[in-house]
């Protein structure tokens, strides 16, 4: 869960970064799935003619479609990221982090030194 | 016969409004990408959502008495099903959220066609109707993960929206990302919340979530899930050292989508707040942890304070409106820190009323754009002689926002002042009162702007369209009709104040 979120906020690579989201996201997934198993309990499933020991423990289903919701999630946002990406690049012809604050720093100052110098000549 | 018949329906219709509210803008956002018509979009979005506010409507007035209506989808019985549970707090929100898509979207033909391309205006309306279904959906459920999936589906769809300004401004791309990484982050730390508290609960329904929480408060699962869950959400009401996505994207989302993001989003947010720390986890618990004084009071006034200050040195309007949000969800912590029923009410109509103010600025800034290209304060200068409609219907917009008598802003920050003053802090009154000096210079440097400077270029600047116009002062109405109409906004706060702090008591009939 840690390694995740320290590559999000430790890497300056946008790829990077959703690698990283992905990695949290997925020990998150993990975590439930750990939540719903039951010791010594099998595998969820009603045998079909009804017939059921009361005596064989089962593990929890609930935790797992909970996270099946929650992976459709994950790709959603991991796609959404991605595409992202792309049109970033498209136009800062860049995906280091550090490259695109120098990019965007100078368009905020140059809009600024335009507002300034409007600003006089009035 | 047939008379028993046609009453049976009509009972089953309005049975089932609590769905409807989030099948009909739910369903309508695929058909409009299916028919893929642009000249049908607007109407379908416009339809669904008109549809929506009614339906919200007709849910206030029957719980506005206090009553709650429960919706079990598919007839599962809850605690096993998921359960819809509307009363006072959340149908008023609903009421909210629907009411600004009703009167966003009339306004959202012109400034979308203005700030985007043909080619994805027709995706724009679904998306839009998306993120509304998504935050109709948080608002209403009573099941802990269904308010994730919801949450997921509003912000995904928000994502989108704000990239969208990138045809204005390349920095929408980034700041669209930045909220990705950090919703997400938010969402995750809310779903591992959950995971600790149905650990400690094996139950998502809420009602029976505080039911079996109420025994376990000391538990340090119980507290790692609280802990997770306020700061999930609290990136999400962007609480103030977590508020860093939300300047970024508010001033490069395109108008239309800043207005409906900045009136809904973070309120449906601090409603998911207020739920899960009044509702899932009782008083008691918050008594207990002492959450209110370490975190909620500091984090609220500092709010207040820095983002006000940072608000006054901005040189965009859209931007600087941006730090007053930040601000004033301060004041909406505030409310809830003070744990009072007037302070709880005050955090529900300031809730309201934030919502109405913020939404006619920034269609204010959003006409302002449209005709000068920019919401820079040197572009906007002296456009109160130019656009005299718009800019009035700002400067309305703008005493709510400081909170002068005779607005909706007055009421909320008076009730939040009596709230302090009933539990004898009044230095926390007097910083209220001081906060809203410094609300008082943001918005006198835009009275500066728009009407005592000199235009900066000759160019011919016409008034905005009708279409703009219309649902602005609508707004600008609504922000001067709740200032002095206060049955509909104090009954429903009053109702839900009263059931929050009431606690599992208020949440089970």
């Amino acid at each position: 869960m840690m390694t995740g979120l320290y590559i999000v906020i430790g890497k300056g690579n946008l790829v990077k970064k959703i690698v990283g989201l992905n990695i949290f996201q997925t020990s998150v997934f993990m975590f439930y799935i750990s939540m719903g198993k039951v010791s010594g309990g099998t595998a969820p499933i009603f045998p079909l003619d009804g017939k059921y020991d009361p005596e064989i423990a089962y593990s929890n289903p609930l935790p797992h479609v909970l996270i099946l919701t929650a992976i459709v999630v994950g790709i959603a946002t991991t796609s959404l990221g991605l595409a992202l990406i792309i049109r970033i690049r498209e136009e800062y012809h860049s995906i280091e982090e550090e490259e695109i604050t120098v990019i965007e720093d100078t368009v905020f100052r140059s809009e600024h030194l335009l507002v300034a110098s409007q600003g006089e000549s009035l | 016969m047939a008379t028993q018949t046609v009453h049976h329906t009509a009972m089953t219709l309005s049975d089932h409004l609590p769905i409807l509210q989030i099948l009909i803008p739910f369903i309508s956002a695929p058909l409009i990408v299916f028919i893929g018509r642009r000249s049908l979009a607007w109407p379908i979005a416009f339809i669904a959502s008109a549809a929506s506010f009614v339906i919200a409507c007709l849910l206030l007035s029957k719980v506005i008495g206090g009553g709650i209506i429960s919706y079990q989808i598919g007839g599962w019985a809850p605690p096993l099903g998921i359960e819809y549970r509307v009363d006072a707090a959340n149908a008023f929100v609903l009421f909210l959220v629907t009411g600004i898509a009703t009167l966003v979207l009339p306004y959202a033909r012109q400034s979308v066609k203005a700030e985007m391309p043909q080619r994805t205006q027709t995706l724009f309306y679904a998306l839009f109707l998306l993120c509304m279904t998504g935050l109709l959906g948080v608002t209403i459920t009573a099941d802990a993960f269904n308010v994730f999936v919801f949450l997921e589906i509003s912000s995904l769809s928000t994502y989108v929206l704000i990239a969208q300004g990138s045809y204005r401004d390349k920095r929408a791309l980034t700041a669209s990302f930045n909220y990705l990484i950090m919703g997400t982050i938010g969402a995750t730390f809310f779903v591992i919340g959950l995971g600790f508290l149905y650990m400690a609960t094996g139950t998502l329904n809420m009602a029976d979530l505080a039911d079996r929480l109420s025994g376990q408060y000391e538990s340090r699962t119980v507290r790692a899930g609280f802990a997770f869950i306020l700061v999930g959400m609290g990136l999400k009401v962007a609480i103030f050292p977590l508020h860093f996505w939300l300047p970024n994207a508010y001033t490069y989302a395109p108008s239309a989508v800043t207005t409906f993001l900045a009136a809904t989003a973070t309120k449906v947010a601090i409603y998911v707040l207020l739920r899960f720390i009044f509702s899932v986890f009782q008083p008691a618990f918050l008594a207990e942890t002492s959450t209110l004084e370490i975190i909620f009071y500091p984090l609220a006034l500092l709010a207040m304070f820095a983002a006000s200050f940072t608000a006054i040195f901005q040189r965009d309007l859209k931007r600087m409106l941006a730090y007053s949000s930040i601000a004033q969800i301060g004041y909406m912590l505030l409310g809830i820190a003070l744990f009072s029923e007037t302070g709880l009410m005050a955090t529900i109509i300031h809730l309201f009323n934030h919502g109405i103010t913020k939404a006619a600025l920034f269609m204010g800034v959003g006409a302002y754009v449209l005709r000068s290209r920019s919401s820079f304060y040197i572009q906007i200068q002296g456009l109160g002689k130019t656009m005299p409609w718009t800019s009035a219907a700002v400067i309305i917009g703008g005493l709510s926002l400081i909170g002068v008598p005779g607005t909706a802003g007055f009421l909320s920050k008076w009730l939040l002042v009596q709230a302090a003053l009933e539990q004898g802090y009044w230095p926390i009154a007097m910083l209220i009162v001081a906060s809203s000096l410094l609300a008082v210079v943001y918005v006198w440097r835009l009275v500066e702007t728009l009407y005592l400077s000199t235009p900066h270029s000759e160019q011919t600047i016409q008034e905005a369209p009708l279409s703009m116009l219309l649902p602005l002062w609508i707004m600008a109405l609504a922000c001067i009709y709740f200032g002095f109409e206060t049955d509909i906004t104090l009954g429903a706060a009053k109702a839900a104040a009263q059931a929050l702090l009431a606690g599992s008591s208020g949440m089970l009939h």
